[in-house]
């Protein structure tokens, strides 16, 4: 199937952002999913936090895998260069775009097959290296393009549309991610947008690695009564620790709130993420409380989201391996090529 | 038996222990030979084990310039009682044997038509010695000074590499000095010094410069402008990393902020580092990777969508014995059909083919022009044999008004000015579109990058008319590359000939040596030297110019020879494998022996004819 392209017509209602942009400039071309697919959703989330965050869309990588969540990013950011590239190795692709361009804004899409099982390797890795990024698994617990069988997200017992019980124990993409190291560790429900598109904001505004695990559930093959993917069950069982607002520069608050009630991070970049706390007196910058929160919630059965970790002052590779602030791709002979006297010399010591 | 005599034209082999230490004395050794003006070939032949096993170090002097291996030993040093005895039997009939006689070994241990030198090097470093390290150490330096001696090496040579080694560590060099005379003089006392072998000082060495193709390699990645390194370890390319990280550190500095102009990243695995290398090259940087075979066979996917997203790429595979691990620490040149056809789906690679050091280095810089230039993987084939030995060579240049060759990439500029941009729209008749970096145009000029099928504009599209479209493009793509890849050299033989050979990599040396054997035997040939695939006219003209045609190379299949059948439709009658495959480094022997026997029964029938 080709894609469609949007029409370019712009309502006169439609409010440009700092940059001059409207919505529309944010959009990609109209997408191939399934109606109502929870994809489609947290592309249209993305939109929404591009656009209220007054990005210039050429200055965003998106760089995917292969698979239905990985389809996406044809579908938001039409004026950003994209990369759909192997099954499971997003994270090496956009790890080397990084090392290259240090100024681009790198956005990684992808899927729970993608990223919990044949790319489990290399999502681990990104982690670990601290690659300065956004990093969105579109969690659906299914492998949609191959018709429904169980990805190694799934919960064990969780059954299959045709009513067989997933035998296999789930990998939670969260608790990976806060092990690994990733400095800004968040869950969301495609069907929540005003708790996601906060936290994507959050996320693109953070300078290190920053994971999003967005339960995203697949209207084709995981959308029933037994599948704990599903719009309802995810309902029923979202267990939001805080409620997130991102403020570019810190401003007053205005809203009373109740004492202890709000904790406040400064990024980096001098936004400030001002968290109204939902579950009593959680911490988001404690790793390892987050990690024991998280696995007693889910003994529970309750699915942890919201912000779940962050590290205000994140350290990327490019910190680790201490390269220049110019971009590798801008240097050119002169920065890079020793010349022939240096030659000359090493020639010499050779002989 | 007369014991063999023979001036700058030997081999000496040095039995060791893994780990001893004994590869610095070793090459101090060598190393003073070519100070002596003679070339010298080293090479290391050890096993996959960083402790306690067998290694040896092979040299062999020749002042008439032959660098490739040459089979016997005329002079054994066996210092590892382990292999001792295929050691000791694989002396040539009047060579020599040095060992260790601390220890007495009885007489059925040695051969009567050798000349055997025993000293006792162990008694003589616990005398001197206390410490255990040092006594390992001084050992080796030791029996340097005694074969100095034996062989007529001048004192002076060694005791100015001694110092030249450790400078800036130079309390060391005293010692090492004592060590070295202490060996010396017990040499001079005790034998009949010099032997039948020996050095004599010549000039046989020019300006030609001493150093292993994989720091060579890395060099030339510095000088041809690569900023992002993604490797993962793996005998025998890993030196190719540390050579291009060696190098970083000297030459890619800021010197004001400490800052580096490169990112060296060791990835998880081969997938990942040819995946890194894809992802910086997409975005603009001059990337690589650098493997072996396994690594080779793990990047078949990526490099598929590499050539049909037609991304830069650079891969240098330094090429050891397969399949499987195989021997991973014995050369060989059996990635060419991995690699020219790598991926699944119909794939064509640009393969470049260094012979030494030297080339290491251009085609190391070259490859990155080629890569922008083409938009596509280029595989350097290196092997272990040119890769992690020492090898002397012409000393490299660089013309300092040489500028990178990006290719085609669309500016801001132009595409502010309007010019139609379409990623697959082949604009010069060459099969190379355009590309554009990301970041470039606020409006203009994005595109999806996919491994799927798309039109010219880069849209999606799973359209017939437009897959075959793009498919052949790739293959006028392919047809531009032969203008690019470095073109053979040919050596005409000083007879007319209806003979030709061809051959590649670094069987260079031992070819040369062999067709002047063949050529003193009434067999004169022509060679040419096949440097980049795919293979260019002169290529096929050499062949149809031929009557008989042998190709020699380093692998049990004849890759190259199916290469040449299948891209140059030559009939495969004509042309004659010459195959060396058990992991050593081939000879002049057995190519110009491998020649004769096909040749030497036309012959005798064109007399039978007469």
């Amino acid at each position: 199937m080709s894609y469609l392209t949007k029409p370019k017509i712009h309502h006169p209602s439609l409010q440009p952002n700092q940059l001059g942009y409207t919505r529309r400039e944010y959009e990609g071309a109209i997408s191939t999913l399934c109606a109502g697919c929870g994809h489609d959703s947290i592309s249209a989330a993305l939109i929404q936090a591009c656009y209220q965050l007054d990005l210039p869309p050429h200055r965003i990588a998106k760089l995917s895998g292969i698979g239905c969540s990985s389809k996406t990013p044809t579908y938001f950011l039409g004026a950003s260069h994209g990369f759909n590239s192997v099954h499971g190795r997003m994270p090496s692709v956009l790890t080397g775009a990084n090392a290259a361009n240090r100024d681009l804004i790198y956005l990684g899409v992808s899927g729970d097959g993608d990223s919990a099982s044949i790319g489990f390797g290399q999502f681990a890795h990104l982690m670990r290296r601290g690659v300065n990024m956004t990093y969105i698994v579109e969690n659906n617990g299914v492998y949609g393009l191959t018709k429904g069988q169980f990805s190694a997200t799934s919960d064990r017992g969780s059954k299959s549309k045709k009513g067989i019980a997933n035998q296999d124990e789930a990998i939670d993409m969260v608790a990976m991610a806060l092990q690994l190291g990733a400095t800004f560790v968040a869950r969301s429900f495609s069907g929540d947008k005003t708790q996601l598109v906060p936290l994507l904001e959050a996320a693109l505004s953070h300078q290190g690695t920053a994971f999003i695990d967005c339960i995203s559930p697949c209207v084709a093959f995981n959308n029933h009564a037994g599948s704990t993917k599903s719009f309802d069950y995810v309902r029923e069982h979202n267990e939001a620790v805080n409620f997130l607002d991102v403020i570019p520069q810190r401003e007053e608050i205005t809203t009373e709130y109740a004492e202890g009630t709000i904790q406040e991070v400064e990024q980096h970049d001098g936004s400030i993420l001002r968290l109204r706390k939902l579950a009593g007196d959680y911490d988001v910058n404690d790793r390892v409380a987050a990690q024991r929160f998280l696995a007693e919630h889910h003994a529970q059965g309750e699915i942890v989201t919201g912000l779940i970790y962050v590290d205000p002052e994140p350290e990327d590779m490019h910190a680790h391996i201490k390269t220049v602030k110019t971009p590798l791709k801008e240097l050119g002979e002169t920065a890079l090529c020793p010349g022939s006297a240096a030659l000359d010399k090493l020639n010499a010591s050779l002989r | 038996m007369q014991p063999i005599v023979a001036t700058n034209d030997f081999v000496i082999k040095f039995a060791n222990v893994n780990g001893s230490g004994s590869a610095s004395a070793n090459t101090l050794f060598g190393k003073s030979i070519i100070r002596m003006g003679v070339p010298t070939a080293p090479r290391n032949i050890f096993p996959s084990n960083i402790q306690g096993l067998p290694t040896w170090y092979e040299i062999r002097v020749s002042e008439a310039g032959y660098l490739g291996a040459r089979a016997g030993v005329d002079f054994m040093v066996a210092m590892n009682p382990q292999t001792w005895d295929k050691d000791v039997a694989s002396i040539l009939p009047g060579g020599y044997l040095f060992y260790d006689s601390s220890k007495p070994m009885p007489k059925s241990k040695f051969r009567d038509d050798i000349t055997v030198i025993g000293m006792p090097l162990t008694h003589i470093v616990n005398a001197e010695y206390t410490d255990s390290r040092q006594r390992q150490l001084f050992k080796n330096i030791i029996y340097v000074g005694a074969l100095s001696a034996l062989l007529d090496i001048e004192a002076e040579v060694v005791e100015q590499l001694i110092a030249e080694q450790f400078r800036g560590k130079d309390k060391l060099i005293p010692p090492n000095i004592h060590a070295f005379h202490m060996g010396r003089d017990y040499a001079l006392k005790n034998f009949q010094c010099p032997l039948g072998v020996r050095i004599k000082r010549a000039n046989a060495v020019g300006d030609r410069i001493m150093l292993e193709g994989n720091a060579a390699a890395g060099l030339g990645a510095v000088y041809g402008g690569a900023t992002v390194c993604a490797w993962y370890p793996i005998t025998p390319s890993t030196s190719l990393a540390e050579g291009f990280t060696k190098y970083c550190n000297k030459f890619r500095i800021d010197p004001e902020t400490g800052e580096n102009k490169f990112a060296i990243i060791q990835a998880e695995d081969e997938l990942a580092s040819i995946g890194m290398v894809i992802g910086a090259a997409w975005n603009g940087a001059r990337a690589f990777t650098t493997t072996s075979g396994p690594g080779i066979s793990l990047m078949q996917e990526f490099l598929g969508l590499a050539y049909f997203a037609e991304v830069p790429a650079v891969i240098f595979d330094v090429q050891r014995t397969g399949p499987s691990t195989g021997m991973p620490t014995r050369s060989q040149q059996c990635d060419l059909m991995a690699c020219a056809y790598a991926s699944h789906g119909d794939t064509k690679h640009v393969l470049l083919f260094p012979e030494d050091p030297h080339e290491c280095f251009t085609m190391g810089a070259l490859a990155f022009d080629l890569a922008d230039r083409l938009q596509t993987p280029i595989f350097v084939l290196l092997d272990l044999d040119i890769g992690m030995n020492e090898r002397l060579c012409a000393p490299l240049q660089w013309d300092d008004s040489r500028q990178y060759d990006r290719g085609k990439i669309m500016t801001y500029e132009m595409l502010e000015a309007g010019k139609d941009f379409g990623r697959y729209l082949d604009i010069d008749g060459d099969g190379i579109p355009y590309r554009t970096l990301p970041g470039t145009h606020p409006k203009r000029g994005s595109f999806f990058t996919r491994g799927s099928s798309k039109d010219r504009y880069a849209k999606y599209t799973e359209e017939a008319a437009a897959y075959k479209d793009n498919m052949d493009r790739l293959l006028k793509k392919f047809e531009t590359a032969k203008d690019w890849v470095p073109q053979p050299i040919e050596h005409k033989a000083k007879v007319a000939t209806k003979v030709g050979v061809l051959y590649y990599g670094s069987t260079s040396p031992a070819m040369a040596e062999a067709a002047e054997i063949l050529a003193a035997d009434g067999m004169p040939m022509d060679l040419m030297r096949v440097r980049g695939f795919p293979f260019c006219q002169e290529v096929v003209d050499f062949i149809d110019a031929h009557d008989t045609v042998f190709i020699v190379e380093q692998n049990r299949d004849a890759q190259l020879r199916t290469l040449v059948i299948n891209e140059c439709e030559i009939n495969p009658a004509k042309l004659i494998p010459v195959l060396h495959y058990d992991g050593t480094p081939v000879t002049a022997a057995f190519i110009s022996e491998g020649i004769a026997v096909h040749l030497q029964p036309v012959q005798q029938r064109l007399k039978e004819a007469v």
